[in-house]
């Protein structure tokens, strides 16, 4: 089995083509960065202004565990039905929203209170102290919960093949479909470890974005543990 | 100047936090407000800079009502300092002093430098500039803090209970550097503690507040000590305030008396055996410790000899230092040093005792003698 696994991944046939595992993992990647880069822009924003104003906090756990009920199949396959073809991205979109919504708020609510008030208190305005205070401590948790919801999207888009969308899962759906498990094998190795040099290079930039006090300011407090997952 | 007039707080609870309540802080002054939890002290301090609004009465500082300004451009002309300092994590020591100033739109540049000399001018190294917070002890952070505060040179500082995070021996420290930053920079300070002790050691006046946000007393310390209003504040000002008061008692009139003296180093001859106590002095005359009535010296008068001495009073301070001199020393007898720590004289309880006697009681005394 193993060596056959092995076979298939390094027939250099496999690779090259429409096909091709490289245009595929090519495919399988934009979408997971495309939907997790357009969750960013929707639940980054949404998640300061609930963490930073503390309206609507009920929304964000609410939200955040009723998708977490959902099967994940079926709402792709909803979704797809309903925006069709690539559209299906948008159900990629939906899913990405609560790890990056829910970490975002959970930022800034974890800056320490003393240093909002003190920024208060010395006269920074309400955006001065979201950009200059809140968001730069906010960053280790909202990296965690992007990280967190690209993750989920690299799993996800493997099932969106089912419904058209291309990438590594379609190899996986089409050995499936043939018998050959070789593919499907080889396929969900590529996929985890997609998934995991994507998240390295995440981290990687996380690291470089997150500023250097912060970062001490974590290790000290043993807090680190909590959003290096 | 802050004056508070008829200023009430009362919640949406409910709950009243002040009442009714009329202040006023002097310019160059430091107000010290006291009181257990609940007392509505911190309430009271956060209205000076509108982080919260009186439900009734007016705030006045220089004589203008706080309302009349933008909340934020109040704030940057008032220095805050608060509890656990409330450092900027993300920030370098340098940026957090330069905050204030930054947001007034003065140059990264020209803020940096300025942030420097005040981190010296707090009592750190100006390396400390380049760190950032979490590496710095609470006490240093605490200094950061005051600095910070006072970067962008406001006349009026808010403190809020800002040492009280740290530990007794940091605190006594930073208590004495924010008397001499004080003494050399004449703010208007409000500083909330709950502390009877520090208030009495920083305040010009102190108010005592109750629970409920009633004004049970304002007064200088040693009145407070003195002649308390009530049964509230006698309590709260706490056991040994007649003795307590004696810090705001001068020594005038306090005459040191000679005693016998020896030197390290002085030889067995030099040193014959006495009946009394004898105080053993170093090069230049600072008292080291006493040497025992009928003690024998062999060899070289050392420091090892010595029976450790007592707390010393220097000449011209506070009586209290006198009379725990006395009370402290193994033979009974205070030392009293001069500016320079080189010995004076000698003085007993008695000695103090009877110049507050003789203060009391002048009539008394002058008829006894």
């Amino acid at each position: 089995m193993i060596t056959e696994i092995l076979a298939w991944l390094t027939d250099p046939a496999n690779w090259s083509g429409a096909d091709g595992i490289l245009a595929q993992t090519w495919l399988h990647l934009l979408y997971s960065v495309l939907a997790v880069v357009v969750a960013v822009l929707v639940a980054v924003p949404l998640g300061l202004y609930i963490g930073h104003t503390g309206r609507g906090s009920v929304l964000v756990v609410g939200f955040g565990n009723a998708m977490r009920a959902l099967p994940t199949l079926g709402l792709v396959t909803l979704l797809a039905m309903m925006f069709r073809g690539s559209a299906a991205l948008a159900a990629l979109v939906v899913l990405a929203i609560p790890a990056v919504l829910s970490g975002t708020y959970s930022g800034v609510r974890a800056v320490p209170a003393h240093a909002v008030d003190a920024a208060r208190g010395m006269g920074m305005t309400s955006g001065q102290r979201l950009w200059k205070v809140e968001l730069p401590n906010a960053l280790p948790l909202l990296m965690g919960g992007v990280r967190n919801a690209m993750l989920q999207v690299m799993a996800t888009t493997a099932v969106a093949a089912y419904v058209g969308l291309g990438g590594l899962g379609q190899i996986l759906i089409s050995g499936q479909q043939t018998g050959a498990y070789e593919r499907m094998a080889g396929a969900a190795i590529l996929i985890a470890l997609l998934a995991v040099l994507t998240d390295l290079a995440l981290a990687g930039f996380s690291r470089l974005l997150v500023p250097r006090g912060v970062l001490l300011a974590a290790a000290k407090s043993g807090t680190r543990s909590r959003w290096r997952r | 100047m802050i004056e508070f007039r008829t200023v009430r707080k009362q919640y949406d609870d409910g709950a009243v936090a002040v009442q009714e309540l009329s202040l006023t802080v002097r310019a160059g002054t430091v107000t010290a407000l006291v009181g257990p939890s609940g007392c509505g002290k911190t309430t009271l301090l956060r209205m000076v800079n509108r982080m919260i609004e009186p439900s009734s009465g007016t705030v006045l500082l220089d004589g203008h009502d706080v309302r009349d300004s933008d909340p934020a451009v109040l704030r940057r002309g008032i220095g805050y300092v608060i509890q656990q300092a409330g450092l900027f994590p993300h920030r370098t020591v340098r940026d957090n002093v330069a905050t204030v100033p930054m947001l007034f739109g003065r140059s990264r540049r020209r803020a940096r430098r300025d942030a420097e000399e005040l981190i010296e001018r707090v009592g750190l190294s100006r390396e400390m500039g380049g760190r950032y917070p979490s590496q710095l002890s609470g006490g240093q952070q605490q200094r950061v803090g005051v600095a910070r505060a006072l970067a962008a040179d406001p006349p009026v500082l808010l403190m809020d209970e800002p040492f009280s995070a740290v530990d007794p021996v940091v605190r006594a420290g930073l208590q004495d550097e924010l008397m001499r930053l004080q003494e050399e920079l004449g703010k208007t300070v409000l500083f909330v503690t709950h502390d009877i002790d520090e208030a009495i050691k920083l305040g010009d006046r102190v108010a005592v507040l109750r629970q409920g946000g009633h004004l049970a007393q304002y007064a200088p310390p040693e009145e407070l000590l003195a002649r308390p209003a009530d049964d509230f504040v006698t309590s709260f000002v706490g056991r040994d305030r007649g003795y307590r008061r004696l810090s705001f008692v001068d020594s005038a009139g306090l005459d040191p008396a000679p005693v016998d003296t020896v030197h390290i180093g002085d030889t067995s001859a030099d040193v014959p055996s006495r009946a009394e106590w004898v105080l053993a002095l170093d090069a230049h005359e600072r008292p080291r410790g006493w040497l025992h009535p009928n003690a024998t010296v062999r060899g070289q008068l050392t420091e090892d000899q010595l029976i450790a001495g007592g707390s010393l009073h220097t000449l011209g301070s506070p009586l209290r230092g006198a009379l725990d001199a006395a009370l402290s020393a193994p033979s009974g007898l205070g030392v009293v040093v001069d500016g320079d720590g080189g010995f004076v004289g000698v003085v007993t309880a008695r000695h103090v005792l009877d110049l507050i006697e003789a203060r009391q009681h002048p009539a008394l005394t002058e008829g006894a003698a």
